[in-house]
């Protein structure tokens, strides 16, 4: 704990869980997506679906999905920014069993009519938790540097991602695999120690049976 | 090396090195964080505008919250005292439109400092800002002035809460209203003592406020509590630059919080199932914003 976890966030109101979290889980949502959202469909369970007009989540959600950050003070006018560059968004209720109340469930198309789907939940104080990508179980908080790597579940893949890192001097602090079925698709998270520039993203996304990879900045 | 497990542990490093508190948080943090003095420096000071700048957004006569639920409350006490109507005199009266403004401007999904938190943005600035404008107190004094207050903050955060949902308003109002009661203390030139005793004292006179806000909302009665609990740091404040002790320590004021917090029940710990939020008027309030709910 330190100072500014006492006085700050900077962020727009009201609320830490139900605004600021919001905003960071539609981020990840946007940059998994890595272009620019056409169509969004967002489930809200709990807590976040029975209050979500009052603490302003819908358009803390729709924010983070366009890139904003927690302290951007165009949040309040984000579905309207939203709908202005076409994106259609829709909200529904939901209910997860065993989620915890301020879960969302996000489904974007991209403008190349890629198709993403996370969830995840805003656990306080402005943290969260991913626990979904694309269907498949992940566990991210986004406090490091991660990498969501999707890929196909074939022997070698994770080698070559662990050794193109180890190649490239960076250490891994933590590391999941999750998959859809034998052989089908899968995803790996990543947390690293250091910074990750665009190009060595680049570079290990063109590596074998690699479909995508994201890199998250630590927020 | 200073720790923030007490109070006390605060005082007497500051006395033993005949510092301010707020020397050794700054010097700390910057150990701690691995960056410049300079830096963490300067990481508070935009904190402090943007509570400068949150005051002025939030005194908009217009400015309505997302639920339509509050609004305006700045407006009219800026008007009162603008009149010189307003019965408590410049200062206070100033103090009151700081903190309605800045709880508004919350609500109304506009930029502020969580201070321990979002519910309770608007204690710390309004007694920072108001004592520095009408002490003539310097932009130095008051950034550091928030070390003092963090410090506070990180020792009850560690021995009890500062979250509603654990420990009800006294853990976020109350933990506001103790950081803003030390942080005025240190800018009148207290002692490290005098902290201590306006931190105890300012929690003592909120032990056991419940959170329990209408409709679930960050507004009824959260906003005119952060008005409630810039008052009681100035009383706190003023009672310790004056000599008066707290009888109870700091570090046992806070861990009788704590114990007070555990001892609430869940209805009265930021569900809105309890409290106000039960009220009929609330229930009516809160079908108005959400709609019928089963």
């Amino acid at each position: 704990m330190n100072v500014f976890d006492i006085i700050g966030p900077v962020m727009i109101g009201p609320s830490s869980s139900h605004t600021a979290g919001a905003v960071r889980i539609g981020r990840i949502a946007g940059a998994l997506l890595g272009e620019t959202a056409v169509k969004a469909e967002i489930g809200l369970h709990g807590s976040f679906a029975k209050t979500y007009k009052g603490h302003g989540t819908d358009k803390a959600l729709v924010a983070g999905i366009m890139g904003m950050e927690p302290s951007d003070g165009r949040i309040r006018q984000s579905l309207v920014l939203a709908n202005r560059q076409g994106m259609e968004i829709s909200f529904y209720e939901m209910h997860i069993d065993g989620a915890h109340p301020n879960t969302a469930l996000i489904a974007l198309t991209g403008r190349s009519g890629k198709n993403i789907s996370l969830e995840g939940a805003s656990i306080g104080g402005g943290n969260i938790r991913i626990h979904k990508v694309n269907g498949m179980e992940v566990d991210i908080s986004g406090a490091a540097t991660t990498f969501i790597i999707l890929h196909n579940d074939t022997p070698g893949a994770i080698a070559a991602v662990t050794q193109f890192l180890a190649g490239q001097n960076i250490n891994i602090g933590s590391f999941r695999l999750s998959r859809r079925q034998k052989g089908g698709l899968a995803v790996m998270t990543l947390e690293v120690d250091s910074p990750v520039s665009t190009q060595l993203n680049q570079d290990l996304e063109r590596l074998p049976n690699i479909i995508s990879s994201t890199v998250l900045a630590p927020q | 090396m200073i720790h923030y497990l007490s109070v006390n542990g605060l005082v007497q490093a500051a006395v033993l090195q005949s510092c301010r508190i707020s020397d050794l948080v700054l010097a700390q943090q910057a150990e701690q964080l691995e960056q410049t003095p300079e830096k963490v420096y300067e990481t508070m000071a935009q904190s402090l505008s943007v509570m400068r700048q949150a005051v002025i957004d939030g005194t908009y006569p217009d400015l309505r919250s997302t639920s339509g639920l509050t609004g305006g409350a700045a407006f009219k006490m800026k008007c009162s005292v603008d009149d010189g109507k307003n019965i408590c005199g410049k200062m206070f009266g100033s103090a009151m439109v700081k903190a309605l403004a800045v709880s508004e401007l919350n609500a109304a999904m506009g930029k502020i400092v969580a201070a321990p938190t979002a519910g309770s943005c608007g204690i710390i600035p309004a007694a920072v800002l108001t004592m520095q404008e009408e002490h003539r107190i310097s932009d130095d004094t008051a950034v550091r002035a928030l070390f003092t207050a963090s410090a506070i903050g990180m020792v009850i955060a560690q021995n009890a809460s500062i979250s509603g949902a654990e420990g009800g308003c006294q853990a976020e109002c109350g933990s506001a209203s103790a950081m803003a009661a030390a942080a005025l203390v240190e800018m009148a030139g207290g002692t490290p003592q005098q902290v201590s005793h306006a931190c105890a004292i300012a929690l003592k006179n909120i032990l056991g406020l419940v959170c329990d806000p209408v409709a679930g909302l960050v507004e009824i009665p959260c906003i005119k509590r952060n008005a409630m609990g810039t008052a009681n740091a100035f009383v706190a404040a003023e009672l310790a630059l004056a000599g008066i002790e707290s009888a109870i320590p700091a570090d046992e004021v806070i861990i009788a919080m704590k114990r007070i917090g555990d001892s609430l029940p869940v209805s009265l710990k930021e569900t809105a199932d309890g409290g106000l939020a039960d009220t009929p008027t609330a229930r009516k309030l809160q079908e108005q914003v959400f709609g019928k709910q089963e």
